[in-house]
């Protein structure tokens, strides 16, 4: 019983960062078209916004080892705990949830700069051509990214409360040693806030419901007189900023690295595949499932019977799925099917 | 009358001949060397005329292993630099015994060109091919992943040419996998077990449960024997191994079983991205502050690498690992090549740049003993070659494996660092004898001298 508690919860926290990544990608795919593969760059900038907020509330005095004589070695305090002592300290304790603030306003900054400036010309090309200029446009980033930062994986630590890991076993009546990282909890609540604050949006306000009639029936809303395509490119940077938030949200379970992102794009497309194009519950769905599948998948129990099923239990329920529904788990009739 | 002159054998004639054949056949090896290695066509061998040789530095320059490899580069250009007379001298004043004059290379100056073997078996192999082939290169090095070394090695024998390999540390590589035309400085997956053995009973006694994850490829595979053979010798219990692909990112589902193994040792056979990514969510998962068996639970990290311990960050403090040079070590070779290598460059080499350093000099001394690029004189001159003031102690070239042997580091993530580059604690320097092992034990086969 605690094996599949654990196994639970880890496979709810991997299905909410599979399923945020995907709902961006059906978003920009089901308002524009268009099939992002810079969508895992997106992800990891994201994290770099964290990273780059860390290191920006970081800047430090520097103070000389004079015992080294042959390069610059020197013990760093950042000026922020010079000035306000354990107000300082606290705030870059705090870094990667305050990096929120940050991320929003610039990730909605490169989502409409990156739809302006060459999506918007790739809307009547093959679908191809989209992926062959996302992806050129993905190592762009990617390769910006290292020669910034290195290649290493860089340490972006959660805050200190929720560094360690919560009694999850005593909360609920089992094991008592069972912990579970305080930070995967809150990323699964974040994750899932993101994905309901997204449907609200797109079900409850007028601009959320003329891009759902834009999704379904383009021609009919731009023939009354909307102005479908500026929605839809704010639309697409509202998905750069759930990109965002995920990947900086999720800097403190994996240290970001430039490459980050193509780790989770190929996953990500399988998702949206098995969710059905097109579809955000499909998507959401998809990637809880998918989530939950694969940490089941690589208990030792499960291993023991199949070896190395965990490396291909969800390519493998891809294959299922699509040949039984063909369009996925909500794919609607018509859409990539032209 | 006829003019023919059929040519005939006269006993005169005869007898000369058989003198001089019987001179030839019996007349000792001493006395051909020279001609028969300067005679002796090989791949890329310099004109006599010819003013620079050129040497071949095969590293990652892009992938995750690209900062490692960037310092590799900076060793070998550090080592070029040195090999012509420029700079410093750096560890060209400290080894000994050597044959090298800061003039090149047998009076040729060095010149060198680079590859790009993106950690991947088949980019290295061509990089290393075309620069044997289009640039002349009469040795390849560099390298920072095992699969790639062994790939690029079996190259090397094929097509003749040195490969002095970089960051390897995987038993194959001069284990079963060795090849003639390859040498390895860098330290083993088998002697870090016996280097960490021993200070692994002192801290943590007799009565351990462990639990690995393996990267699954060549390396991780022979780490994770060895260390098993060396808790095992010391009468930990293995509870579980579990192999990982590399690359995994997010380690939660490996790590998640460990939870409730009975484990309360956890082995990371993990390096680079891997082991910053595994030991990271480790401790995230609690593991550091349980209490299994009784006792404190403890990850080890049997290799470690400075670059690769920035990344770790505070997860890194306190464990154990081991490492095959550290720039604080304060011998005469150590002080020399930090000193050179930090004015240059502004910051401390990391290992991978010290064997690189190494292994480029070594080879230029061989020549130098050798008095030939020829090959199979080259590697002859390494083979059983002893020398000292590199950094790592008295150090051998073992001629049976080409493997190197000399003290190898135990270290521990520093808790108290004094700046950002003190990151490892040297715990204990093990000498050579206590990892010293013999060749026959991984098998293999080094191949022919003339290929």
């Amino acid at each position: 019983m605690d094996a599949i508690l654990i196994q639970l919860l880890n496979g709810l926290d991997k299905g909410g960062a599979y399923a945020l990544i995907a709902l961006g990608l059906t978003l920009t795919f089901g308002t524009l078209g268009v099939v992002n593969f810079a969508h895992g760059a997106l992800f990891m900038l994201g994290a770099f916004c964290a990273v780059l907020f860390n290191k920006v509330l970081t800047i430090s005095a520097k103070v000389k080892d004079e015992s080294i004589t042959f390069f610059d070695a020197y013990k760093e305090t950042p000026y922020l705990e010079l000035w306000w002592g354990d107000t300082g300290a606290t705030i870059i304790d705090y870094s990667v949830p305050l990096s929120i603030l940050f991320v929003i306003p610039i990730m909605l900054l490169v989502g409409v700069i990156m739809e302006r400036g060459l999506i918007k010309h790739f809307y009547k090309r093959e679908h191809a051509d989209q992926i062959l200029v996302t992806f050129g446009l993905a190592i762009v980033i990617q390769e910006i990214i290292r020669h910034f930062f290195g290649a290493n994986p860089i340490p972006t630590p959660a805050p200190d409360v929720v560094a360690g890991s919560a009694a999850v076993g005593a909360f609920f009546g089992l094991n008592e040693n069972l912990v579970y990282p305080w930070w995967r909890l809150i990323y699964l609540a974040f994750s899932l806030s993101i994905i309901g604050a997204v449907f609200a949006f797109l079900k409850y306000t007028t601009f959320g419901m003329v891009v759902r009639a834009g999704m379904a029936d383009r021609e009919t809303v731009e023939l009354l007189g909307i102005n479908v395509q500026k929605r839809f490119t704010i639309v697409f940077g509202i998905a750069t900023v759930v990109a965002g938030l995920a990947g900086a949200m999720y800097a403190p379970i994996l240290p970001p690295d430039y490459h980050m992102g193509m780790d989770f794009l190929v996953l990500s497309f399988v998702v949206v595949v098995v969710g059905g194009m097109g579809s955000l519950p499909g998507a959401v769905a998809a990637g809880f499932l998918l989530g939950l599948l694969q940490s089941f998948a690589s208990m030792n129990e499960v291993k023991a019977i199949f070896p190395g099923i965990d490396q291909i239990i969800i390519y493998l329920v891809a294959v299922v799925i699509l040949l039984v529904r063909p369009r996925g788990l909500m794919g609607r009739e018509g859409v990539f099917e032209d | 009358m006829s003019n023919d002159k059929t040519p005939t054998l006269d006993r005169r004639g005869f007898l000369k001949a058989s003198v001089a054949t019987s001179m030839a056949a019996t007349a000792p090896m001493f006395f051909m060397k020279d001609a028969f290695a300067k005679g002796e066509a090989f791949r890329n061998s310099p004109k006599a005329d010819a003013k620079t040789i050129t040497l071949g530095f095969n590293v990652p320059q892009t992938g995750a292993y690209a900062d490692e490899g960037a310092d590799e580069l900076r060793a070998f250009k550090l080592a070029v630099k040195h090999l012509n007379g420029e700079g410093d001298g750096g560890m060209m004043n400290t080894f000994k015994p050597s044959a090298l004059k800061g003039n090149g290379v047998l009076g040729k100056k060095v010149e060198f060109v680079t590859g790009d073997t993106q950690t991947k078996s088949d980019a290295a192999r061509a990089s290393a091919k075309r620069m044997i082939e289009k640039d002349g290169v009469l040795m390849i090095s560099g390298g920072s992943s095992s699969g790639v070394a062994i790939a690029v090695q079996g190259l090397c024998q094929e097509m003749g040419t040195i490969f002095m390999a970089g960051l390897t540390h995987s038993n194959d590589t001069t284990g079963k996998d060795k090849r003639r035309y390859g040498f390895r400085h860098f330290f083993n997956a088998k002697m870090t077990g016996s280097a960490l053995g021993p200070v692994l009973k002192e801290e943590m006694g007799t009565e351990r449960k462990t639990y690995h994850l393996t990267s699954d490829y060549t390396w991780g595979w022979t780490q994770e024997e060895s260390i098993k053979e060396t808790t095992e010798g010391l009468g930990w219990k293995t509870v579980k191994t579990v192999k990982t692909p590399v690359g995994a990112g997010d380690f939660s589902q490996y790590i998640t079983p460990i939870l409730n193994s009975g484990a309360d040792t956890l082995i990371l056979n993990h390096y680079g991205k891997d082991m910053i990514n595994s030991l990271t969510q480790s401790v995230q998962f609690g593991l550091r502050d349980k209490q299994v068996n009784g006792k404190n639970f403890e990850i080890i990290v049997p290799l470690y690498s400075r670059l690769m311990a920035q990344g770790a960050g505070k997860n890194l403090q306190g464990i154990l690992g081991t490492t095959n040079w550290n720039w604080a070590l304060t011998d005469d070779g150590s002080k020399a090549f930090v000193k050179s290598f930090g004015k240059e460059y502004g910051n401390p080499p990391s290992q991978a740049a010290h064997t690189c350093y190494v292994q480029t000099l070594l080879y230029a001394n061989a020549c130098e003993v050798a008095g030939t690029f020829y090959p199979p004189e080259v590697i002859k001159a390494l083979e059983g070659f002893k020398f000292d003031g590199m950094g790592n102690g008295k150090t051998e070239y073992r001629a049976e494996d080409h493997q190197c042997f000399k003290d190898v580091l135990v270290v521990r993530g520093n808790d108290k660092p004094t700046s950002q580059f003190d990151l490892l604690k040297i715990v204990k320097e093990v000498p050579r004898s206590a990892v010293e092992y013999e060749a026959k034990v991984f098998g293999g086969d080094l191949g022919p001298y003339k290929v």
